[in-house]
Parts: C-alpha cells; sequence; structure tokens
C-alpha cells in the first residue's frame, strides 16, 4: 500500500444552501489512478471544486487532508501551491494574457523564483510538441477563442508545465474527437510517467482511460459514494449503466 | 519631516508666494492680475505678442464660469490661484523630505533608482534625463527634426511658425482652463518634423517636463509635415508630485497631408491633483492621428483628446485606459470632429474602478454634412472591481449626413469570480490573480505602448490593484 496523498473525509457540500455532497469518503494513494464516475449532476464536478476550493461551494462537514496537512480551509492559491491541478470542464477565457506568460507567471509564483525566459521557452516547445500544438498557441490570449478541444489540451499543457501532485482531470475528454482525446491521453501519460503523480479522472466515457492503468473506480450518485470497485467496474458501467447503483 | 501631504490645505501657502517687495501688493489682491501675467512674461522673455496674448487670455478667463457640467472641483482653491502658477518658486521650495511617503513607496515598488527618484518627483535636478534629451535632440536634429522646448523656441528660427500655430486649435475662448492656459502657460515641448522625414525613435517628453518650472501649465506644440512620421510620448508611470495642485496643460498636434502621429501618454499625476488638460489634433488630408492614452493618476481629471479631421480620408484612432481607484474622479473620454469625405474615428476605451472610484468614459462623434462616406466607431469597455466603485459610459453623436457608418458599443462588468478563481488554481494569489485580469483588460493600451513603457504600466496596475481584496 502506497501513502495516502489526499484523504477525503466525511465530506459534505453545498451550494447556495443546496446540498450536492454528503458524507463522502475518498482515499488516493501517492502514484494511483481513481476514475469519479456517476450519472450527470451526480455531484462529480462539485467534489473537484471543493477539493481546489472554489468559494462558492460550502464545506459544511468533514475535511480534506493532502500531503498530510489539513488543507480543507486553504486558499486557492495554497492549494494549487501545495500541488494540487484541476483540469477545468469549461475553462475560463481570460483575454490579455497570453497562454505562455499566464504559465510562467504561475510558475514563478509557485516556485517563487525568476524562469528564464529562454528556459521557458524550451520547456513550452517540449510541453506543446507532446500534445502537437502549435507553437503559437503560447502567444495567444488564455483560452480566448480557442475551440472545445484546444481548451482541454491547455489545459493539459498547464498540467505538464505546472508538474502537480494530484491531478483532478474534470470532463477533460468531454466533446472532443477520437484524435483530440488521443492526443490529451499521451499528455497524461506523460504527466503520469514523468512526475509519478496522482490522477483523479471524471469521466463519462472510457477512451481516455484506455491506455492508463487504472487503480480504483468510484461511482458516485445522488452526492455519495455508492460503490467503489477496480478496473473492471468501468466495463460493467458502460455495459449496464448506473442503473443499478441508483436507488 | 515626512508628514504626508495630499492636499493642498496641508501646505503653508506663504511660503510659496513671491519674494520680492511687491509681495504684500499681491497677497491684498486676491486671484490672478494683470501685473502677475506681466511679470511672469517678463521673466519668460516673451515677444510682444506673447505678452498680450497672456493678457487676453486673462481677461477671457476672468469672464469665464467654472465647469459646471463633470465632476467637482471646488476643492481647487481658485483664490490662491497665483500659487499655481508659480511653479518656478514652488518647485524651488519643495524638497524630498516634503514628498508624500505613498509616492516614495511608488517609486520603491517601481523599482526606480534612487538617483532618478527626486528628479520624478520634481524636485531634484535631473543632469541624467537632461543627457538623455540632449543626446535625442541631437540625434534627430541630424534628420532635421526640431526638438526644443517651448520658450526657446519663441525666439529661434521657427519662431513665425510658433505664432501661427500657438493656441490657434486650442483657443483660450474654449474653457476657463484654457483661458487660465494661456494667460500663464509655462514650459512643455515644441516638435517640427519637416516633409517626408520619419522619426524611428519616439520622442519622450518627460525630460522635459522635468525641467524647473514646467509640469504645471505646459504647452505642448507638435507640426508633422507632408508625409512625415512622428510618435511622441508623454508622461511617465512615476507620479510626479507637485505641491499646486492644478495641471491644466495644453496639448496641440497639427497633422500634415499624409502625415502620421501617434501621443501617447501614460498620467499618473499624484492623488491630490485637479488635472484639467486640453489635447487637440488638426489632420490634414490622408493623415494620421493615434492617440494612445493611460490616465491613472490626478484627484479629478477632466481629459477628452479631440481630433479635427479637417481633410478628405483623414484617420483618428483613440485607444485609452482609465483607472479610477479611491478617491479619484476620473472624467476622460475624447471627440472626433469629421469635417470632410471618407474620414474615420475610432475609438478603443477601458475603464476600471475600485474602492469606490469613478469613471465616467465620455465621448462625442460630431459628423458635418461634408463627411460623406465616413465612418466613427466606439467601443467602450467597463470593469469594475467591488460593489462601491461605479463607472459610467455618456456617448454623443451628431450625425448631419446620412451617407456615414457610425457605430456606438458599450459593455460594463464586474471582475468575474470564476476567472479569478481559475487563476488562483494554478498558483496566483487572489490579488496577482485579479491584477492580471485587470492588466489584460487594459491591454488594448498597453500592446501599443513601448515595451518599458508596457512594463510600467503593468507594474502601475499592480501596484493600483494592491490591498483590494475585501
Amino acid at each position: 500500500m502506497s501513502n495516502n496523498l489526499l484523504e477525503i473525509k466525511d465530506l459534505s457540500v453545498n451550494i447556495d444552501e443546496k446540498q450536492i455532497l454528503s458524507h463522502v469518503n475518498l482515499n488516493i494513494g501517492e502514484g494511483e489512478v481513481h476514475v469519479l464516475m456517476g450519472p450527470n449532476g451526480a455531484g462529480k464536478s462539485t467534489l473537484g471544486f471543493s477539493i481546489m476550493g472554489n468559494p462558492q461551494y460550502n464545506i459544511e462537514n468533514g475535511s480534506i487532508i493532502f500531503d498530510g496537512n489539513d488543507i480543507t480551509n486553504e486558499s486557492v492559491d495554497k492549494k494549487s501551491k501545495a500541488g494540487i491541478f484541476l483540469s477545468f470542464q469549461n475553462p475560463i477565457e481570460v483575454p490579455g494574457i497570453s497562454l505562455g506568460n499566464f504559465i510562467r507567471n504561475a510558475l514563478e509564483q509557485r516556485t517563487g523564483k525568476k524562469i528564464r525566459l529562454w528556459d521557458f521557452k524550451k520547456k513550452m516547445k517540449e510541453a506543446l510538441k507532446v500534445l502537437n500544438m502549435d507553437p503559437e498557441y503560447a502567444d495567444r490570449d488564455l483560452n480566448v477563442g480557442f475551440s472545445g478541444g484546444e481548451k482541454k489540451k491547455a489545459e493539459i499543457l498547464q498540467l505538464l508545465m505546472l508538474k502537480p501532485k494530484l491531478a483532478i482531470l474534470d470532463e477533460t475528454d468531454s466533446g472532443l474527437d477520437v484524435d483530440a482525446v488521443r492526443t490529451v491521453s499521451i499528455g497524461i501519460e506523460e504527466y503520469l510517467k514523468n512526475e509519478k503523480g496522482s490522477l483523479l479522472i471524471i469521466t463519462h466515457s472510457t477512451r481516455i482511460l484506455e491506455a492508463l492503468k487504472v487503480d480504483k473506480v468510484h461511482i458516485l450518485v445522488n452526492g455519495s459514494i455508492k460503490y467503489t470497485g477496480d478496473e473492471s467496474l468501468i466495463a460493467d458501467i458502460n455495459e449496464n449503466g448506473f442503473e443499478k447503483y441508483i436507488q | 519631516m515626512s508628514k504626508e501631504k495630499t492636499y493642498v490645505d496641508d501646505v503653508d501657502r506663504s511660503l510659496y508666494d513671491f519674494r520680492n517687495e511687491d509681495k504684500d501688493a499681491y497677497k491684498l489682491q486676491k486671484g490672478l492680475t494683470p501685473e502677475i501675467v506681466e511679470q511672469i512674461s517678463k521673466e519668460k522673455n516673451d515677444p510682444q505678442w506673447m505678452q498680450l496674448f497672456r493678457l487676453q487670455s486673462l481677461q477671457i478667463f476672468n469672464q469665464m464660469e467654472m465647469p459646471d457640467w463633470g465632476p467637482s472641483i471646488e476643492g481647487l482653491d481658485m483664490d490662491n490661484i497665483v500659487t499655481y502658477v508659480r511653479p518656478k518658486d514652488n518647485h524651488m521650495s519643495a524638497t524630498w523630505e516634503e514628498v508624500p511617503e505613498e509616492i516614495k513607496d511608488t517609486f520603491e515598488r517601481l523599482g526606480i533608482p534612487q538617483a532618478e527618484r527626486e528628479s520624478l518627483a520634481g524636485v531634484g535636478a535631473q543632469y541624467d534625463s537632461e543627457l538623455v534629451y540632449h543626446n535625442v535632440r541631437k540625434e534627430v536634429a541630424d534628420m532635421g527634426v526640431v526638438y526644443t522646448d517651448l520658450e526657446s523656441a519663441l525666439h529661434g528660427e521657427h519662431a513665425d511658425m510658433i505664432r501661427k500655430h500657438f493656441m490657434k486649435l486650442i483657443t483660450p475662448r474654449d474653457h476657463k482652463f484654457a483661458a487660465l492656459h494661456g494667460a500663464v502657460w509655462s514650459g512643455g515641448s515644441f516638435v517640427y518634423v519637416p516633409p517626408g522625414v520619419s522619426v524611428e525613435i519616439p520622442l519622450q517628453s518627460y525630460f522635459r517636463l522635468n525641467a524647473p518650472g514646467a509640469g504645471q501649465f505646459e504647452h505642448t506644440l507638435i507640426i508633422v509635415d507632408e508625409g512625415a512620421d512622428l510618435h511622441f510620448i508623454e508622461g511617465c508611470s512615476a507620479p510626479k508630485y507637485n505641491i499646486a495642485n492644478l495641471h491644466a496643460g495644453a496639448v496641440e498636434l497639427f497633422v500634415g497631408k499624409n502625415a502620421k502621429l501617434r501621443y501617447s501618454t501614460i498620467e499618473n499625476w499624484s492623488k491630490n491633483m485637479y488635472n484639467l488638460n486640453t489635447k487637440r489634433a488638426l489632420v490634414s488630408e490622408g493623415g494620421k492621428i493615434e492617440w494612445i492614452s493611460g490616465s491613472f493618476g490626478s484627484h479629478v481629471s477632466y481629459l477628452y483628446p479631440e481630433s479635427r479631421l479637417a481633410g478628405a480620408d483623414a484617420v483618428s484612432e483613440f485607444t485609452g485606459v482609465t483607472f479610477a481607484g479611491k478617491g479619484q474622479n476620473l472624467d476622460t473620454g475624447c471627440k472626433a470632429f469629421l469635417a470632410a469625405p471618407r474620414t474615420s474615428a475610432f475609438i478603443n476605451t477601458r475603464s476600471i474602478s475600485k474602492d469606490g472610484g469613478i469613471s465616467t468614459f465620455r465621448s462625442s462623434v460630431v459628423a458635418t454634412k461634408d463627411a460623406k462616406e465616413s465612418k466613427a466607431a466606439a467601443s467602450c469597455e467597463s470593469l469594475m472591481i467591488d460593489d462601491i466603485s461605479q463607472s459610467d459610459t455618456i456617448p454623443a453623436m451628431d450625425i448631419r449626413t446620412a451617407d456615414i457608418d457610425v457605430g456606438h458599443e458599450a459593455k460594463i462588468g464586474r471582475i468575474s469570480d470564476d476567472a479569478v478563481f481559475y487563476l488562483m488554481s494554478r498558483g496566483l494569489s487572489e490579488e496577482d490573480a485579479k491584477a492580471l485580469i485587470v492588466s489584460g483588460f487594459a491591454d488594448n493600451v498597453s500592446k501599443e505602448l513601448p515595451l518599458e513603457y508596457a512594463v510600467e504600466m503593468n507594474n502601475l496596475i499592480r501596484l493600483e490593484m494592491k490591498g483590494s481584496i475585501g
């Protein structure tokens, strides 16, 4: 057994007084790949946002331990600096900031050190290549005018550059064509290979999982984890859906 | 020693009054008198016509009413106007110790070396900048370009040219502070670019503005002759501290046939300043004026650069950003006057308000019946950082021809919580995330500035955003 990187204990979350998650428990070990599945509206994205600390989500009960520290009420940037990364389902467009400058800025904030432009550009170039992205993306405004697929690739680009310990991928594969899913998967494999990081993959489909060795699969229904199993669960859900878990 | 002197009331006025035998006489007469204006004129060794012009302007000044349609300027003590028009004395009386702490902090944070701070603050000698100025002057002089201060130009070989253009575009009758400017103007730049000459390096006025006695009522006169091309930069992001808190400068730009002038400004007057500045350009056939304008400083600003498109195919582009923080009421905008066929005016502005700051954008587009096949498009966006700040857009259009394409677009929004969360999720603090969003919002201006100015502007935004987390 590896050590737990993330421990979620009895977590209940509401948004605008509406209960979304109730009494969720989830442990993710170092280097493990977990998959979170569940019907629409089950609270999967809420779990991702709550771990990351979106202030719109109100944690009413429970705790989140990361790397041995209680980060339940920690600010978003501190969680990020501690090593948590969230790939957004709908990445936000921010005009006037180039993708490249933003990543460099974020890296400097995380390390507290200036990064030489030349070193940075070299690393960016490598990461862009892994994701089959045109180098000119680095100069484009952050997500502005990006297609759905380009936005998701840009998220994985940030994952590769920022090198977190835990990456939560919120439907990174949704809305992508076959080739784009493949490219994104290569990026994720690269992250696992280089960083030996942990993954929590929120997904509806299995395509993105094909090339990955999945350790655990969790089924989230109505804000609670109803079942946890191994990789075989994915095939079962593909065939039979979530019906037997919804009661 | 370094008690903060933010408001003019804090300053002991008696220090800055005239130091001559007539002192008491001046003190008895409240306000500006012909005698004072004559004395200014004498000190400056004005030609006869200029002295007359000053006196006529003074008359107009005394007749005209204070503007009552914009932000309040009641804090401006017009009875004490004499102290405003004696910047030379003020300059010499100011010491580094009197510069408010917040401005010293700003220098610190902007990373401006100690040696430059005193000169930027307007209190010290500026050997470095004078030197740079002279070097630039030599470089452009080799191309036939004249770049000098207006006072000496009045006596030089371009005296007639100045007489022909000086305050012809902005006349003393335009408004009370234009009249005041006509009476007491002092310092400023004169630039003449001969036909066909393209000046590669931007000319920067702040070297001149730092000269003793300049900065309060400076007059900038630029003539770009046929087919010539110039980029002129005014100001810098370091706040300029002045004991007298009124700035009423004038900028007159003459853009010749097929000539091009870009006029860039980053204004960051200290936060006690009433900035009542007037800027105007006259553009001939096929010529182009580009205004790049950043307004950050001052307590109250009235600033609406105007383009008069007098020749066919003349173009005006205005790109501006205004940032109003705590205690600031910045009323900015631009005017375009289309008076010839196929002229075009484009306006693109962003305004930011925070901590109760008020930012008002006014635009005025006037097209005469001669402006056939012309185009005018205005787009202004406002960003409010919090609930207590205010942002208004007041567009006005007066169109006298049907054969024209006009458009206006305005957007007002709050800073997006989702965007802040997104940026923070990558490790940026809330403050940095907001500063980055605001810098990005203002990039219409920063991307048009030379790199060092763009960097300074972004540093300034970062600085203004500090402590904005409520």
